[in-house]
């Protein structure tokens, strides 16, 4: 691994991979994804079930196969992976700082960050149902990597509070592997998930749905004994005498996704409030320059297909970033200083003076009715000036850099110009 | 004429059907977006068939699980049949996907592949 790299994608689900993919075949020339999982794929991994890459593949896919063709397409183009690792904070100078516990702490530069960290699910505490906090409370997600890829059953008899499309397949799962699915318990007055998921995973089965009706209360102390559901009235307030007791050892809480923007939000991404994701330009650049955002961390797709997508106009995006930057990496930068508003050109290139001298013109902020040095310095040293006998914002100042300047023009990065006291 | 009304299966659009039958013969379909939809209002008639993901064990991976899917729609009735089958088997590290892990499973024709690649674990 690397100190340096072109591009830093963080996540490596379906919206990572794609765009890192897509940054290393429009030139991006190191890229890096990094993931606090084991392994790549995000949340497909967990996703055993079809219906992946139909518009993509034009093929039916379960989850992991969608995502192992983007694996080893990643791989193939060469972008590298640094997994088992989480980030704990990125900077707008785009450093990211990795922890782990193969090295450790680590810093790591990017010229360009793609943001694909996905999204999290809602839990108990932002949906507030009373009662007791007896174990067997799980969100789908939880409960679906348990079944799917730890291979352990949470519980025998379920109730599932959301009609969303995670948890109408969990119904399916846990039925194929043995378990009772009492009950698919919907709030609103309508399904909230697919149609179809409804006919192939609740109907097929005989799993009844309740529209209109909620989780009252969790009976059990240590362990969930039974759920008491209540119909809700259209201001899903609980209807009285409507509440049932159902039987269950296990809730499962399918009640919605929420961006994971914990990062984006510490670095200074605007987020807006509506979805919960950054704001992002036609590239899915963030408010942060050269801060891209791809998958679920945007907003929460439909389709995987759609996140794939977006993700490719992000890594397109990042790619575009890094080469403006490197090209401006030939370029001197010139930095408005004490009192200069600004100047064009803003850059010079780095060996312009070989052909002639070069002139800058600028004006300046405030005027000054006295004699004024408009100097030009790398920073530290005098590297040429003029002397004026007034400024005003009104009138250009004109300056022109001497043929003579050229190594110390070919050695800095910036050429700060300002305007000093006479005297001084 | 009986009709009846099925949600297609065969794309995420999931077309509502309305499926006109005659001596168990499909006569017409309405509501369908493309032809997939009259084939499936026609296979749901005479013999519905879903495709299965689940998972099978598996020895010396680095999970306890291999996922695993049906490579073409299995008979509805079967599933559960089928599921008894899969809990039969144990698979070894290394799996490659697509890899078959039951061919022709309960002699439908259809094969039970591997989901994803597992590595063997070292
Ligand atoms: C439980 C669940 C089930 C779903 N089921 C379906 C489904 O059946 N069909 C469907 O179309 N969509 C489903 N979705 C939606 C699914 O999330 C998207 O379709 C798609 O996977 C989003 O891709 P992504 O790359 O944006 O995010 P993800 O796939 O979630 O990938 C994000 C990755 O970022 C990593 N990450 C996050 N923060 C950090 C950090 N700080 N440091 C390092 N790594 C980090 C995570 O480990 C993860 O691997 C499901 C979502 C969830 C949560
Ligand atoms: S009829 Fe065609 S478009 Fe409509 S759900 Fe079926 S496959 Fe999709």
């Amino acid at each position: 691994m690397k100190e340096r790299y072109d591009v830093v994608v963080i996540g490596a689900g379906p919206g990572g991979l794609a765009a890192a993919i897509s940054a290393k075949k429009e030139g991006a020339e190191s890229v890096l994804i990094i993931d606090r999982d084991k392994e790549p794929g995000g949340i497909l991994n967990q996703c055993i079930h079809n219906g992946f890459g139909v518009e993509i593949f034009k093929e039916d896919l379960p989850g992991p196969a969608y995502a192992e063709r983007f694996i080893n397409e990643a791989e193939s183009v060469g972008v590298e992976f640094l997994l088992d690792s989480m980030v704990l904070d990125i900077t707008p100078s785009k450093k990211v700082y990795v922890t782990s516990k193969w090295f450790g702490f680590k810093e790591i530069e990017a010229t360009s960050i793609i943001l694909a960290m996905g999204a999290r699910e809602r839990t108990r505490a932002q949906i507030r149902i009373p009662g007791f906090r007896p174990v067997g409370v799980y969100t789908a997600g939880t409960a679906q990597r348990f079944v799917n890829i730890e291979g352990f059953m949470p519980g025998k008899r379920f109730v599932i509070l959301g009609s969303g499309d995670i948890g109408m397949i969990m119904a399916r799962r846990l039925t194929l592997e043995g378990a009772k699915v009492e009950r698919v318990l919907e709030i609103m007055p309508h399904l909230t998930g697919l149609t179809r998921n409804y006919v192939q995973c609740l109907q097929d089965f005989n799993i009844p749905l309740q529209l209109s009706h909620t989780v009252n209360r969790i009976l059990g102390k240590n362990r969930v004994e039974a759920i008491e559901s209540v119909q809700v009235d259209e201001h899903f307030n609980p209807i009285k005498g409507t509440e049932e007791i159902i039987p269950a050892d296990t809730l499962l809480l399918s009640v919605g996704l929420i961006p994971e923007n914990e990062l984006s939000k510490k670095v200074g991404v605007k987020i807006d409030p509506l979805i919960q994701g950054p704001f992002v330009d036609e590239e899915m650049q963030t408010s942060v320059p050269g801060i891209f955002a791809a998958g679920n961390v945007v907003h929460i797709f439909d389709l995987v297909d759609w996140v794939t997508d977006a993700g490719i106009t992000a890594g397109k995006g990042a790619a575009r970033y890094v080469k403006v930057v490197k090209e401006k990496g030939d370029f001197v930068k010139l930095v408005p200083g004490n009192n200069i508003h600004h100047i064009v050109p803003q850059y010079i290139k780095r060996d312009a003076l070989i052909n002639g001298p070069v002139k800058l013109m600028m004006r300046v902020v405030k005027p000054i009715e006295e004699k004024v040095w408009v100097e030009v310095s790398d920073g530290q040293n005098l590297i040429t000036r003029k002397l004026e006998r007034y400024v005003r914002p009104a009138e250009m100042v004109t300056l022109t850099i001497p043929q003579k300047a050229y190594d110390d023009v070919r050695k800095t990065k910036e050429l700060i110009v300002s305007v000093e006291r006479f005297g001084g | 004429m009986e009709t009846r009304k099925f949600t297609c299966l065969g794309c995420p659009v999931g077309c509502s059907l309305t499926v006109y039958i005659e001596n168990g013969e499909v006569e017409k379909v309405e509501g369908n977006q493309c032809n997939i939809g009259i084939d499936f209002a026609k296979q749901e008639v005479k013999d519905p068939r879903r495709k299965v993901a689940t998972t099978v064990k598996i020895k010396n991976g680095v999970h306890p699980l291999l996922p695993v899917y049906t490579d073409a729609p299995f008979p509805k009735n079967l599933i559960f049949k089928l599921m008894d089958e899969l809990r039969k088997i144990e698979v070894d590290a290394p799996v490659k996907m697509d890899d078959i892990i039951l061919e022709n499973a309960l002699g439908t024709g259809v094969n039970i592949r591997a989901s994803r690649s597992i590595r063997k674990n070292e």
